[in-house]
C-alpha cells in the first residue's frame, strides 16, 4: 500500500494564463470593502447565510470586515466553510447569498458578498501563507478511530477537515498529481487558478489532514482501506465527461470539456483551434467555450439540442459567454464526426424540435427527419456533462446506487453500509463546490456521531 | 421667494448663515472668500494675545464608513497679532460692507485689557463682539475661556467690563461644560449682554490609538481633552440652545451653534429661536460652498411652508417642549408592519426582542413566539442546495419578501416605543399609529394632583 503523501511540487502555473484570463471579478480594495462592507444592514436569520449550501454567518463576517477584525471575519467563513476562499471565487452567487440578499427589495444593489468573502480570504491566505490554522485542532494522538476520504475534491476536504477538527485521524486519497479535484483541474481560468485551490489543500494539510496519492480500487483496494480505516467518506466525485457515440470521435481535436480545462490551465504548449465547436449548453460548456476564445479561437459555436429557455447553465454564464463573443445555435445534434489525416475538420448535425410540454420535465428531444447541416471546425469540445459511478462501489454490500449517484441520508451523508459515507458530485450527480463542501461537513457530523458511539 | 436678510441684535447681514469663530474665519482673505461664496457673517478667529499652537490639533470619531461624525480640537485662539487681525477685518468690512463681521474676543480677566480690545475691534468696523467664555481647553487653564463661562459671576462681570464701552452688539458664547446653562445666560444677561452664542465645543476625548495607546490628537505620545463639535454634537446643543431660549430670566436673541452643516439643521435651531445659526465643522469638512444649499435649502423649504421670512417661524418649536409630567398617558400608539414594504431584513425583529419589549414576532402562522436564538439555530439546521438553473426557470432575484420573513407586532404588548420604527431600513415599511384607548387625555401632573 502506498503510504507516499503528495509531495509539495511547485503548483502547475502557465504564464499565458495569467494574461488571458484576468480575474473575472477582480478583489476588492480596503476602502471598497469596508465601503461595502458598512452597506450591509446587519439582518437578523439572513436570508444570505440561509441560502448558503454551507450556512456561512455572513453578516457576521462583513461586519468583522468594517470592524476592522479580518482575522476574526476569516475565522467566522472558514469556521463554517474551509474552502471559503475558492467558493469566493467560484460560488454562483447571484442564485445563493446574493440572490437572497435583501437589498434587491431596497435598493437593487445585493451586498457584494463573494468579493467581501474573497477579500477576507486573501487576508487571511496573506497574513498566515495558508499555514496558520483558523481554529485550534487537538491532537490525533488521544483518537484511535482512523477515517479516510476517497477523492481529494472539495467534498472530501471539508469532511478531512471537519473531522480533523474534531480530533480524528484523517487520510485523503486522490489519485492525481495534485488533490484539490474539480478546484485546481476544472475551474475556469478566470474564477480560480490551481495556485489558489492548492493553498487551500495546504491549508487543510496543515490542520494534520494526510495526503496519499493513491488511485483507490487499482493502486489500493477498499478492503485495506477498511482495514486500516473505520469509517470511509466517499467524495470521489464523478465520471470521465459522456461521449457523444457518433462515428469520428476519436479524431484528433476532439477533446472533451474537462480534458480541455485541465489541458489549458495546466499545459503551457496546449493549443486551441481556430474555429471550435462545443457540443452542450451547461455551465461546463460555457467554460470550455469562453476559454477557447480568450485562448485565440477565432470562432465558437455552441450548438444545443433544445433552446435558451432550457438551458443548462446559470443565466449569468449565459449572459458572459455571449459578451466573449460566443455563438449559439440551438435545436441541433451532432450526428457525425468528419476528419482528414486523423484531425477533426467538421460535424454533420441533424436539426432537432421539441415535444409539446412535458409535465415534470424538460421536453422530449425529436430529430427532424432528413433534415442535416454541416459545420467546419478544427476542434470540437463534447460537453455532456460527466459519467456516473462505475464498478468500484457496485459490489459494496448495502452500498445504493440509483441513476448512478450514491443513495446517502442527506443530514448525516450516510449510505446503506454503516462504514461508508459520501458526498458532493457522486451523491449529488454534479453540483457546485460550496454544495460538495456542505455535504463533506454533514458527512463529517455523521461520521463523528458515529465513533463517537462506537467510542461509546 | 423667501426673504433671509437678518437683523441680529441689531446686525444686520445677507442672510442667517454666519460662519463661527475657527479656523475658517482666521484671515480676512478666507473671509472674503468665505462671503463670495454667500457666507452672511463671519465670526472672526478669536482675537487676543497670539498664543503659540501645538501640532497635531484635530482628532475625528468616524462612523460606519463617514468621516468626520465629530471633531475634536486643541488649537487655541488666534496665532496672528492682534494688530493684523483688526487690520484684516477694517479691509474686509470696507470691501463687504454689508456682510456683518463679528469679533471673537479673548483677553486676560482684566477691565483694561477688555476695555482696549472692545475699543479697538469697533474703530477696525466689527458689526458685533462675541465674548469667547467657551473655550474649554488649553486658554481655560489660563483663566480665560470656559474658566469664565463656568462661573456666572465672572462672566457677569466681564461682559459688564465689555459693555461699559462697546457701541456695537455683544455676543456672549456661552460654554456646554456647565451643569446648568441657564446659570451662565443670566449672568451675561445681568452683565448687559445684547444676545448669547451657543454651544461653544463640548470637552471630549475622542479616541485612543490601540497600537501606541495614545488618546488622539497625538502631540508627541501626549493628548489633552479638546473641544467637541461636528454633527454628532447637534442635538446636545439643541437641548442647551432650547434651555436658554425658553428661559423667561434671559430672553435675548440665540445664535445658534453645534452640529449644523445644512439647512435642516439650521431650519431646527430656528424653530428653537435661533435668529442666525454659526457653521464651522461642516466647513472645515467640505469648504465654503456648502452654504450654497444652506441657503437654497432653506429658502425652498420656507417657500413650501409659507414662511416669508424667519421671524415667521422663529421659535415655534419651543411650545412643544414641555416637561415630562405634561405629557399624556394615554395617548397611545402602535408599530404597524407593512407586508408591502417590508424587505425581510427582521431588524426590527431582533430589535423588539433584544433591545425592547418582545412584541415583533415571526411566527405569523403558530403563535409559537419562538425566540431569536431557536429561530437562527432552525436556519442552520436546514439544508440549502444550489438550486439548478434550468427548465425555463427565470434566476431573478425574488422581488417580493418571503412571508415568513414579514413579522407581525403584537399590538396588545407593544409599547409605541418607536425602535422598530427607528431601525427598520426602508421607508414606510413600519409606521407608528395612534389607537384609541377610550380614555381622556391625562398626565403624570394630573394623575398625581388628582389623587392628592
Amino acid at each position: 500500500m502506498s503510504h507516499a503523501s503528495a509531495s509539495l511540487r511547485p503548483a502547475p502555473a502557465v504564464p499565458r494564463n495569467l494574461e488571458q484570463f484576468p480575474e473575472l471579478h477582480p478583489p476588492l480594495d480596503p476602502q471598497s470593502a469596508i465601503a461595502e462592507a458598512n452597506r450591509c444592514l446587519f439582518c437578523f436569520d439572513a436570508p444570505c447565510t440561509g441560502a448558503c449550501p454551507t450556512h456561512i454567518d455572513v453578516p457576521r463576517f462583513i461586519k468583522k470586515i468594517a470592524s476592522g477584525n479580518l482575522r476574526g471575519s476569516a475565522s467566522t467563513i472558514l469556521d463554517a466553510n474551509i474552502l471559503g476562499l475558492s467558493c469566493s471565487r467560484v460560488c454562483p452567487v447571484d442564485v445563493l447569498c446574493e440572490g437572497a440578499c435583501v437589498l434587491h427589495r431596497y435598493n437593487k444593489k445585493p451586498i457584494e458578498i463573494g468579493r467581501l468573502q474573497r477579500y477576507a480570504m486573501d487576508a487571511f491566505y496573506a497574513a498566515s501563507g495558508g499555514v496558520a490554522a483558523p481554529f485550534p485542532v487537538p491532537p490525533v494522538a488521544d483518537r484511535t478511530q482512523k477515517a479516510a476520504c476517497i477523492g481529494g475534491g472539495p467534498a472530501s476536504l471539508a469532511c478531512a477537515a471537519e473531522l480533523r477538527r474534531h480530533g480524528y485521524p484523517v487520510a485523503v486519497f486522490d489519485n492525481r498529481a495534485f488533490p484539490g479535484g474539480l478546484n485546481t483541474y476544472g475551474v475556469a481560468e478566470y474564477k480560480l487558478r490551481p495556485s489558489d485551490s492548492l493553498r487551500e489543500v495546504e491549508m487543510v494539510r496543515s490542520l494534520g489532514v494526510e495526503f496519499r496519492q493513491a488511485d483507490v480500487g487499482v493502486s489500493v483496494s477498499l478492503e485495506a482501506i477498511e482495514e486500516e480505516f473505520a469509517l470511509v467518506f466517499l467524495g470521489m466525485g464523478l465520471g470521465a465527461m459522456e461521449r457523444l457515440d457518433i462515428p469520428g470521435e476519436d479524431l484528433r481535436g476532439v477533446i472533451d470539456a474537462l480534458h480541455f480545462i485541465e489541458r489549458y490551465k495546466t499545459a503551457a504548449d496546449f493549443a486551441v483551434g481556430k474555429r471550435v465547436v462545443v457540443i452542450g449548453a451547461g455551465n461546463t460548456a460555457i467554460d470550455a467555450a469562453n476559454a477557447a476564445r480568450r485562448l485565440g479561437a477565432e470562432e465558437v459555436h455552441i450548438f444545443y439540442r433544445r433552446t435558451e429557455r432550457e438551458m443548462p447553465a446559470f443565466g449569468f454564464e449565459f449572459a458572459h459567454a455571449k459578451l466573449e463573443g460566443v455563438r449559439f445555435h440551438w435545436l441541433a445534434q451532432p450526428v457525425e464526426i468528419f476528419g482528414r489525416d486523423g484531425r477533426v475538420t467538421g460535424v454533420k448535425f441533424q436539426e432537432t424540435s421539441l415535444s409539446g410540454t412535458h409535465a415534470g420535465g424538460r421536453r422530449k428531444v425529436l430529430p427532424v427527419p432528413g433534415v442535416f447541416f454541416e459545420c467546419a471546425c478544427d476542434m470540437l469540445i463534447p460537453a455532456l456533462g460527466q459519467s456516473r459511478l462505475t464498478g468500484l462501489l457496485e459490489h459494496k454490500q448495502g452500498l445504493e446506487v440509483s441513476g448512478g449517484v450514491i443513495v446517502v441520508e442527506r443530514a448525516t451523508g450516510q449510505t446503506g453500509n454503516p462504514r461508508y459515507f459520501a458526498g458532493g458530485d457522486c451523491v449529488n450527480g454534479g453540483r457546485e463546490v460550496v454544495d460538495a463542501v456542505a455535504d463533506g461537513k454533514r458527512a463529517a457530523a455523521g461520521m463523528i456521531a458515529r465513533l463517537g458511539a462506537r467510542h461509546g | 421667494m423667501a426673504n433671509l436678510t437678518t437683523n441680529f441684535a441689531g446686525i444686520r447681514c445677507p442672510n442667517p448663515f454666519w460662519l463661527a469663530s475657527g479656523p475658517p474665519t482666521n484671515c480676512g482673505e478666507q473671509v472674503m472668500r468665505a462671503f463670495d461664496a454667500g457666507w452672511g457673517g463671519a465670526v472672526w478667529k478669536t482675537i487676543g494675545d497670539p498664543i503659540v499652537n501645538v501640532s497635531s490639533r484635530y482628532s475625528s470619531v468616524d462612523w460606519a464608513g463617514q468621516r468626520m461624525m465629530g471633531l475634536n480640537n486643541i488649537e487655541l485662539i488666534s496665532d496672528r497679532p492682534i494688530e493684523v487681525n483688526l487690520r484684516e477685518i477694517a479691509d474686509v468690512k470696507k470691501r463687504y460692507p454689508k456682510h456683518a463681521v463679528i469679533a471673537s474676543l479673548m483677553v486676560e480677566s482684566k477691565r483694561e485689557a477688555w476695555h482696549d480690545i472692545v475699543k479697538r475691534s469697533e474703530d477696525a468696523g466689527a458689526d458685533g463682539l462675541e465674548l469667547n467664555f467657551g473655550c474649554p481647553h488649553g486658554m481655560s487653564e489660563r483663566g480665560m475661556g470656559s474658566a469664565v463661562g463656568q462661573v456666572p459671576e465672572y462672566a457677569c462681570l466681564i461682559t459688564e467690563w465689555a459693555k461699559e464701552v462697546a457701541r456695537a452688539p455683544v455676543l456672549v458664547k456661552l460654554t456646554p461644560n456647565i451643569t446648568d446653562i441657564r446659570a451662565v445666560a443670566r449672568a451675561a444677561k445681568r452683565g448687559g449682554a445684547d444676545a448669547l452664542s451657543a454651544i461653544n465645543t463640548i470637552n471630549s476625548i475622542t479616541g485612543i490609538d490601540l497600537d501606541t495607546f495614545t488618546p488622539r490628537p497625538d502631540v508627541g505620545g501626549l493628548s489633552s481633552h479638546g473641544g467637541y463639535c461636528g454633527p454628532a454634537v447637534k442635538p446636545i446643543a439643541l437641548h442647551l440652545v432650547e434651555r436658554v431660549a425658553s428661559d423667561p430670566e434671559v430672553g435675548l436673541p440665540i445664535s445658534g451653534i453645534g452640529g449644523i452643516g445644512g439647512w435642516r439643521e439650521a431650519a431646527e435651531f430656528m424653530l428653537l429661536g435661533c435668529g442666525t445659526v454659526q457653521v464651522c465643522t461642516a466647513v472645515m469638512h467640505y469648504g465654503y460652498r456648502i452654504v450654497e444649499d444652506m441657503i437654497d435649502g432653506l429658502s425652498n423649504w420656507m417657500d413650501e411652508k409659507g414662511f416669508a421670512t424667519i421671524g415667521d417661524f422663529r421659535g415655534r418649536a419651543l411650545a412643544k417642549i414641555t416637561e415630562w409630567k405634561h405629557l399624556d398617558l394615554n395617548y397611545k400608539i402602535v408599530a404597524r408592519i407593512h407586508a408591502d414594504k417590508c424587505i425581510g431584513c427582521e431588524l426590527c425583529y431582533i430589535a423588539c426582542w433584544d433591545g425592547a419589549h418582545q412584541c415583533i414576532h415571526l411566527d405569523a402562522a403558530h403563535y409559537a413566539h419562538i425566540k431569536p436564538a431557536d429561530l437562527e439555530a432552525a436556519s442552520r439546521a436546514r439544508i440549502a442546495v444550489t438550486p439548478i438553473a434550468k427548465l425555463g426557470t427565470p434566476h431573478a432575484a425574488p422581488s417580493t419578501t418571503p412571508p415568513e420573513r414579514i413579522p407581525h407586532v403584537d399590538e396588545e404588548e407593544c409599547v409605541g416605543c418607536n425602535l422598530c420604527w427607528l431601525v427598520c431600513p426602508a421607508p414606510g415599511a413600519i409606521t407608528m399609529e395612534q389607537v384609541p384607548v377610550g380614555k381622556q387625555s391625562e398626565s403624570w401632573h394630573q394623575r398625581t394632583e388628582s389623587h392628592a
